[in-house]
């Protein structure tokens, strides 16, 4: 048999994009920067290149930053045991152009993708909060599988379809803007997790948001570890708008301090070569004094890097998923776990059925983003759930947990 | 042996290079860190080896790994007892993947890379099915001590490497190479070519398996495990000198093109060289690999002219 190469080697430009084939978008001031900016702190982002943490992204946009670390220590409005109903400064807007009579409502979702643990755990925690409101009738849901163009013709088909209320949980900003505008005339739009750049959409709901991440996980090890300690920084892949603010404010704080960053990596989410990165940088460096990560996926691997070498594990950062908050406790780690709550894809039903009703919502729905610290990692570690699990789904006293999100019960 | 000379040569260079900036690879730790490392895509590089070699590819391993990872988490579950029977059972799926391969392409006569491109699809499909993106599970300590500890991992390596030379040594791999070389001479005179491919296939499916195997437990479950192994264990075996179309090359090359592609990215990151472009470096040396066969070719063989008996008769 011949072989034929051209073929192989397309076969492997393919592979190459699929891997790499996250998407991005341009910078953009989001609304939410009216929201907390008056109670901003002075811009701790200097751009002195010093700390080894490179330039600045290009998706860094200050007024954003500044409000996102003020809104960490504003207190949130609504029932302090039901965060996915609390938002932080709201400035609410009137509903009452959508207001329809009581019930039954048809929802429509078009959503980004369910390709990963954390858009598992929402969508799960989605249908729950469906379950709970005998008024829905119906959610009509359409997965875009993570593809912009799919995404657009979802909306498109949706509109068709009679919906009382849309959600759009968007794939990438500014393509997905113009179809949204375009849903907007017809029917009550619902944004979340990811915003466009439109103001169309009645609400838009999201936790503090990546700059709040970042900053939480860099202030800690800057916290923790003596200047001059050498500080590894883990990020999934470039040119994401979401993973890059984390990232950008993460820098901010370790150009401010006295750590050495002494290289910033890309794992592409992968525990095998986040393993093997932090294996050689122990071998170059001797030792690594903190690791910094702009999500937990790879948390675990990177703990057992330290533990395969022989060498303690040094202060580090990850997220609220299970498999991590089990290792963090087991091993008595010097550790911190910003979240992005899954409780978030409650929220947009909730305000569905508000705005469905009359009554008001904010224009930007902020909802509080805790992190797991040592002092509270009791609370969120539940051994009987699956080692993917986001701790923070809100899910706990829903119908059907823990069995729906994979858990055992007991 | 006078095949593998080039490519030993080459990894000679860069493990030299690699002890030059990173003197503690000199150490037996260190090296045999490297070695585990490189274990998963040199057994993968093995089995390639068996089914390139005969004349065919085989580009379902990537997903055959990810496969047997996510299957292992799944019924294993934390299960310390579970083990020794999910490793029985993962190398019987490779077994069976392998064997439906070779069947498709040797009975059915649908060329192999269009055998193993859908069965990749078919894998990968599945999985993704099944876990939805999420594997769900646990792997046991006693599993992830083949991956994790640094002995077992090289034993393991060594035993398959040892399994691979005799068995290219025995009657099989004498065969094997006839059939990559000229089919339809090999089937003339007396191979039961469509026995010996199935066996290639069977035996590349095994090496995902244990691969896979390695490569969970150093790393634990996830669902991206296998992504783009395929391609790394071709540019393994091509980088070895191992001609694609079959007929020459030796698996002690092709093992030694594996370790030379672990080591160049192991370099490439001491260098600090970002890690897009590992997958650049990976088209460069497969191009340049198989270019500088292409090259050298003519001045050392006669000009060959495969696949047709008649021509050559």
């Amino acid at each position: 048999m011949r072989f034929h190469r051209p073929l192989i080697l397309a076969a492997a430009a393919l592979t190459v994009f699929a891997v790499g084939g996250c998407t991005s978008d341009k910078p953009s001031t989001t609304t939410a920067a009216d929201a907390g900016a008056g109670t901003a702190p002075p811009a701790a982002a200097s751009t002195a290149p010093a700390s080894g943490t490179g330039e600045q992204s290009k998706f860094f946009v200050q007024a954003d930053y500044d409000a996102q670390l003020a809104m960490r220590s504003q207190t949130a409005e609504g029932p302090a045991d039901k965060p996915w109903e609390q938002a932080i400064a709201p400035q609410m807007v009137s509903t009452a152009e959508y207001k329809k009579k009581d019930g039954p409502y048809h929802l429509c979702f078009s959503n980004a993708a369910v390709d990963n643990p954390w858009r598992q755990v929402g969508w799960k925690t989605m249908q729950a909060e469906v379950a709970l409101h005998k008024e829905i009738s119906e959610l009509t849901a359409l997965d875009a599988e993570g593809k912009d163009d799919k995404q657009i013709s979802d909306i498109a088909e949706l509109q068709a379809k009679g919906c009382d209320a849309l959600i759009v949980s968007p794939n990438t900003t500014a393509t997905l803007t113009p179809a949204v505008k375009g849903a907007c005339g017809k029917v009550p739009v619902i944004v979340f997790d990811r915003g466009v750049e439109t103001d169309c959409p009645v609400t838009f709901i999201k936790p503090i948001g990546g700059y709040a991440f970042g900053a939480d996980a860099a202030e800690f090890l800057v916290e923790k570890v003596p200047a001059g300690g050498k500080i590894l920084a883990l990020r999934i892949s470039p040119g994401v708008d979401v993973l890059e603010t984390r990232w950008s404010a993460a820098k901010a704080a370790f150009d401010s301090s006295g750590l050495q960053v002494v290289g910033v990596e890309f794992t592409d989410g992968d525990a095998a070569k986040a393993k093997g990165i932090v294996n050689d940088y122990i071998q170059r460096y001797g030792k690594l004094d903190g690791v910094w990560m702009d999500s937990g996926a790879t948390s675990v691997a990177v703990a057992e890097a330290f533990e395969d070498a022989g060498v303690p594990v040094p202060p580090m950062t990850g997220e609220d998923q299970q498999d991590f908050l089990r290792k963090w406790k087991d091993d008595g780690l010097t550790a911190v776990a910003p979240t992005y709550p899954t409780y978030q894809w409650r929220t947009p039903i909730i305000a569905a059925l508000k705005i469905l009703k009359g009554e008001e919502v904010p224009k930007v729905w902020n909802l509080p983003q805790p992190k797991i610290t040592a002092e509270t990692l009791d609370r969120y570690l539940q051994p009987n759930m699956p080692p993917l699990h986001y701790a923070l789904c809100g899910c706990e006293g829903m119908p059907g947990f823990p069995e729906k999100w994979g858990g055992k019960k007991g | 042996m006078k095949r593998a000379l080039p490519i030993l040569a080459v990894l000679a260079v860069l493990l030299a290079a690699i002890a030059i900036v990173n003197p503690f690879f000199l150490e037996p730790a260190g090296f045999l860190s490297f070695v585990r490392r490189a274990a998963p895509l040199v057994i993968l590089a093995a089995g390639q080896y068996l089914v390139i070699v005969s004349g065919e590819f085989d580009l379902s391993v990537g997903s055959l790994v990810t496969v047997e990872v996510v299957v292992a988490a799944r019924l294993i579950d934390g299960d310390e007892a579970a083990t020794w029977p999910v490793l029985a059972l993962l190398i019987v799926l490779g077994l069976f993947v392998g064997l439906v391969n070779g069947a498709v392409t040797t009975l059915l006569r649908v060329p192999s890379f269009i055998t193993t491109l859908g069965m990749m699809l078919v894998l990968s499909g599945a999985v993704f099915l099944w876990t939805g993106g999420a594997p769900r599970g646990a792997l046991s300590q006693a599993f992830r001590m083949f991956g994790r500890q640094t002995g077992w991992a090289v034993l393991t390596l060594v035993v398959v490497a040892v399994a691979a030379v005799l068995l290219m040594r025995a009657n099989f791999g004498r065969t094997l190479i006839a059939i990559g070389d000229n089919e339809r001479a090999a089937a003339l005179s007396g191979v039961r070519v469509t026995r010996v491919r199935l066996i290639a296939f069977t035996l590349s499916g095994v090496s995902a398996a244990v691969a896979g195997i390695l490569l969970g437990g150093f790393a634990g479950v996830s669902a991206q495990v296998g992504q783009g192994l395929e391609f790394q264990a071709i540019t393994a075996v091509v980088l070895g000198g191992v001609v694609l179309g079959g007929g020459r090359g030796t698996v002690i090359a092709a093992m030694a093109g594996a370790l030379t592609l672990e080591a160049l990215f192991t370099l490439l990151n001491l260098y600090g060289v970002s890690g897009a472009l590992k997958f650049t470096v990976q088209g460069v040396v497969l191009i340049a690999a198989v270019a500088a066969g292409a090259i050298r070719l003519p001045f050392l063989d006669a000009p060959k002219v495969k696949g047709d008996a008649h021509a050559v008769s």
